[in-house]
């Protein structure tokens, strides 16, 4: 009986996971309509920046991985994914062929074998079944929605930022440098990415195929919370998070996923466009 | 200025097609055979497979703006129901190997009816078929398409490839199907055998390309394409995009099942890493290599991929990734029409020369 | 329409040369395989350099290189030098198979060394039985089975899983949990520890599996954590082992409470994982970079000073490494390359490894190799507790095991 409760708080660390490697999408994909298969390796761009910054200080590595992967998207985003708006179906094709060149590339700078992270001491222990390092993520998750929300809904760029996903052309218009606001938007979102390794380290592996693991789950939250929905991501990752955890305290790991994955695609027969959905005139 | 013109003109004709089409038939069904030694031969009728899948793609993506990232899938469908045939047929009346060191003490009465040939060929076609009907009416009628489309079907080939994993005793495992040795009479691993599967599998690519070529040219096709440009306009004209789309889907499904019972007796094994998202991947970017836009294209983008695969990781294995993903990223920023729409330009530039 | 007829022209035209350009490379590739084949030997090595295999296959190769490097120095095999052929396994099972098949009817190599995963040797099996070849496999695996064109030398079950068990069972743990990915190793390997804690009177308290390169394992460790027991048998393979590990370390169980005990964790994952994570935790192998041998330090030496002075050597390296000597060995007695009569002459060839003695164990091509369990220290390197005194004899169908009779 002990089990079954502690599969609650479980669960929902397990959604806290999967939030923190979705938020960065819902900007990316869901502002952006572009399909970027290279967010895994952000990921694992933000988890060797933790590495390299072991000793420096565990919460220093956050925003410096925020600024590495940001400034990665930016650089891709400049040189490449500009030519591909309004064709989302090519920049996943593009972005994988940056991915797996990325990937490449920590093999050579950092070697194929996993390197070793070590949580910082203060995260040792933990309360009941929830160690402090899942309490940290979810903390963590929890503070940059609060983050995006105040950024969205309380600063002058948020606003540019939902104007141009909603009418781009009337945001234009009205003056809005929207090739900026573009910028800025993949900026935060690939920077979110970083975020996620540098929580990652706590609790998986480092290595060079780090961000496979977690793409196709990343974009699965975000499918089924509704594009751009902030809220949506959230209760989405908490509910397949809760999902994961009992099917998989039930059954096993491998029934676990594929219920997942299938509920999803049930759940999208009732509500195609995801949990929240608003009509705008986005780059697809 | 009139005689280039109806030497172009010369080129266009049914006739034209068929003299090229030809061309290359001799090409791969005379020449390939005689000139390859059969290693080689063999990795031919390996991309071969891959150009019948890709086929589909550039049926359901190219034509029908459906990019499906689970057509491996509907590969592994066919491959796993050829697998099985072959597997019982090897067996002779006992358990298959694998089935033996999982501890499967009775055979599975999901395998039973696989112990007949033709029941067996007949699944190849029909299970995928099956499944993409399923998929498709379920996805279409809810109007999910483009980004969402290839993300669910890239779902379903991850949950279809841990599903196999976990179902050793009745799916072979992470090893799948493998150590085969009697292809309908004859040694699988022969070099006649192997000649011949190459011959099958040329013969089959090119009857099949003929097919789509003409349900593209078809009414139908001709729906496709104002599906694919303008979804919502079809609808108002009174068609049904949901059920164009879903028929469109099965025929690609079909295509990659055959491809994969067809890859079993030519590379000896299938397995569930042949069917997740990454072989799915790779085989829409052959495609998107070879020309989206052009049949020919992603038969061309498979084959070619194919060989480039081969060629650097004997090559310049360490390299292999960078090579692969900067090529994507090439054809994708400066050619994002292939190889085949590159062509196409200089042709029509040619022209407006002449 | 126009368009369409003149882009299948140029795209057949195109295929038509892409096709001559496959026959044109392989026979130059035709040519360069007689030309060497007068002065060096070829030998084929065949591990993923990419994919997630390649970050345990990498260390491997290199260390079948060493051995290469160390026969070529001391004068060669046959008055000849070997010349690796490097390919790339890829951590995909068919291309293994292409890839043998390359080696051996390109290439023409006198034997290939490679593989790791159960299933890259499944995939490769037949090709070698088919062209009647050598393959040199140089991993534990899961036993049940003895193909006569494959040389392994990694351990089998009786000389890795069974010692493991034994010696939890000296030490008084008697209620496991076991733990592995879902593939053929660990599901076989669970087999075998269920029929041995039947009849020695163990119990199994849970069997998880989850997917390869699952990172997911709060749930599991709480499963774990509920059922309380004694020790844990872990046989996850790869990446997964340092989402398992962090996640049962920050529960706060010790591994005096709770030790694991691990088939597929050496000293290069000990590194991944984080050696505060699995520190004092259990491992079964036949070799650690800690093992008392003069053969070893002369290893350990010689691998280091060709790749740097921070790498590490496991057990599957040093097996990759002893393939190489093996085969020398057996090719000397033989006197040819000659895959028959190195076959016949492998049998009973017996030199002092890194590991102490091993011999080749003619009957069913596998090794006679000392069992090892050790403890993870805090430094990373890991100490023998127990070892088994002397080889054991392989017996990958646990033939020698009465509790094992309805396995196989």
């Amino acid at each position: 009986m002990e089990g079954v409760l502690n599969q609650l708080p479980i669960g929902l660390s397990i959604g806290a996971v999967l939030l923190l490697i979705a938020l960065g999408l819902t900007f990316t994909f869901g502002q952006m309509g572009v399909v970027n298969m290279a967010h895994g390796e952000f990921i694992m761009a933000g988890a060797y920046t933790a590495y390299l910054l072991q000793g420096v200080g565990f919460l220093i590595a956050l925003p410096a991985a925020f600024v590495v992967a940001g400034l990665m998207g930016l650089v891709l985003e400049r040189t490449l994914i500009r030519r591909f708006y309004g064709r989302p179906l090519d920049t996943l094709l593009l972005t994988w062929g940056v991915s797996l060149m990325l990937q490449q590339l920590a093999r050579d700078l950092f070697g194929a074998p996993n390197v070793q992270v070590a949580s910082p001491a203060w995260l040792r222990g933990g309360v009941g079944i929830l160690p402090y390092n899942r309490l940290f993520i979810m903390a963590l998750a929890a503070a940059s929605v609060l983050a995006i929300w105040a950024y969205m809904n309380r600063t002058g760029q948020g606003r540019r930022m939902r104007a141009v996903m909603q009418n781009r052309r009337l945001a234009a218009t009205s003056g809005i440098d929207t090739g900026r606001v573009d910028q800025r938007t993949f900026f935060i979102g690939s920077g979110l990415a970083g975020v996620a390794g540098v929580a990652l380290t706590l609790i998986g592996p480092v290595g060079p195929t780090l961000g496979t693991y977690y793409i196709v789950d990343a974009f699965l939250v975000v499918v089924a919370g509704g594009l751009g929905q902030l809220r949506g991501a959230v209760l989405a990752a908490a509910g397949l998070g809760l999902l994961n955890s009992y099917a998989e305290f039930w059954s096993d790991a491998s029934l676990a996923k594929v219920v997942v994955f299938v509920a999803i695609i049930g759940f999208l027969q009732v509500r195609p466009q995801g949990l929240f959905f608003v009509r705008s005139r986005a780059l697809t | 200025m009139t005689a280039p013109a109806v030497s172009v003109r010369r080129w266009q004709g049914p006739a034209a097609f068929a003299a090229v089409f030809s061309a290359v038939a001799v090409l791969a069904l005379v020449a390939a055979p005689l000139l390859l030694e059969p290693f080689r031969l063999g990795l031919l009728a390996k991309y071969l497979c891959y150009a019948i899948v890709a086929l589909g793609i550039g049926l359901a993506w190219g034509q029908g703006g459906m990019l499906t990232l689970g057509q491996g899938v509907f590969f592994g469908l066919g491959g796993y129901a050829m697998g099985m045939y072959l597997k019982l047929n090897d067996a002779a009346g006992d358990l298959p190997d694998f089935m033996v060191w999982s501890g499967v003490e009775k055979l599975p009465a999901l395998w039973k009816p696989f112990g007949n040939p033709v029941f067996a060929l007949a699944m190849v076609v029909v299970l995928p078929v099956a499944v993409a009907l399923l998929l498709g009416t379920l996805v279409f009628r809810q109007r999910v398409r483009g980004a969402y489309f290839a993300i669910l079907t890239q779902a379903l080939a991850a949950a279809l490839v841990i599903l196999l994993v976990g179902q050793q005793g009745l799916t072979g495992g992470t090893n799948g199907l493998t150590n085969f040795f009697d292809f309908f009479g004859r040694d699988v691993a022969a070099d006649e055998t192997q000649r011949g599967l190459y011959l099958l599998v040329a013969i089959v690519l090119g009857a099949l390309y003929l097919g789509a070529r003409q349900l593209v040219r078809s009414r139908f096709g001709r729906l496709l394409l104002a599906v694919r440009d303008g979804e919502d306009r079809v609808r108002f004209l009174g068609y049904d995009p949901a059920t164009v789309k879903t028929l469109t889907f099965a025929v690609s499904a079909g295509m990659a099942g055959i491809a994969g019972a067809l890859f079993v007796p030519v590379v000896g094994i299938i397995s569930p890493a042949l069917l997740g998202v990454v072989p799915s991947l790779e085989l829409v970017v052959a495609v998107a290599v070879g020309g989206r836009f052009a049949l020919a294209g992603a038969v061309l983008g498979a084959v070619v991929m194919g060989y480039a695969r081969t060629y650097f990781s004997e090559e310049l294995p360490d390299a292999w990734l960078y090579l692969q993903g900067a090529l994507f990223v090439l054809v994708m920023t400066l050619a994002p029409s292939g190889i085949a729409g590159l062509a196409a330009n200089l042709v029509r530039r040619r022209e407006a020369r002449t | 329409m126009r368009n369409s007829l003149w882009r299948t022209g140029a795209v057949f035209t195109l295929a038509a040369v892409t096709l001559a350009a496959c026959a044109g490379q392989s026979s130059t590739n035709d040519t360069g395989a007689s030309s060497g084949g007068s002065d060096t030997i070829k030998v084929g090595i065949l591990h993923s350099l990419s994919g997630t295999m390649a970050i345990s296959e990498v260390t491997v190769r290199d260390a079948e290189l060493l051995a290469i490097d160390e026969i070529n120095a001391a004068g060669g095999v046959l008055g000849k030098k070997l010349e690796p052929v490097v390919e790339d396994g890829a951590s995909d099972w068919p291309t293994f198979a292409e890839k043998a098949t390359k080696l051996i009817a390109q290439d023409k190599v006198a034997t290939v060394f490679g593989g790791w995963t159960s299933a890259s040797r499944k995939a490769m099996l037949p090709v070698f039985e088919k062209r009647k070849a050598l393959l040199w496999y140089p991993v534990q695996y899961e036993g049940l089975e003895s193909s006569p064109y494959i040389f392994y030398t990694g351990a089998t079950t009786n000389q890795q899983i069974v010692p493991g068990l034994d010696y939890l069972k000296e030490k008084g743990k008697k209620r496991l949990f076991l733990v592995g990915s879902d593939y053929v190793f660990p599901r076989t390997a669970n087999k075998i520890i269920k029929a041995y804690a039947a009849a020695n009177g163990m119990e199994i308290l849970g069997e998880e599996y989850t997917p390869l390169g699952h990172t997911e394992y709060s749930t599991l460790v709480n499963k774990i954590v509920e059922a309380k027991p004694d020790a844990v048998f872990n046989t996850l393979n790869g990446d997964s082992n340092v989402a398992f590990f962090k996640q049962l370390k920050s529960t706060g169980i010790s591994a005096d409470q709770m030790p694991v005990m691990s088939v597929s964790v050496a000293e290069e994952e000990v590194r991944g994982i984080g050696v505060d994570n699995v520190a004092g935790h259990l491992v079964a192998w036949n070799y650690y970079q800690t093992t008392d041998t003069p053969a070893n330090q002369k290893f350990v030496a010689a691998f280091k000073a060709k790749y740097g002075a921070d790498k590490v050597t496991s057990d599957p390296m040093e097996a990759g490494y002893n393939a190489v000597y093996l085969w020398a060995e057996a090719v000397k007695k033989a006197g040819t390359t000659d895959v028959e009569a190195v076959k016949k002459a492998a049998g009973g060839v017996s030199l002092d490894r890194p590991e102490g003695k091993v011999t080749i164990d003619g009957d069913n091509q596998h090794v006679y190799k000392t069992a090892r369990i050790g403890v993870v220290q805090p430094d990373g390197q890991i100490k023998e507790v127990w070892n088994s005194g002397e080889p054991i004899k392989p017996d990958p169908y646990l033939k020698t095991y009465s509790w094992a009779g309805g396995l196989v």
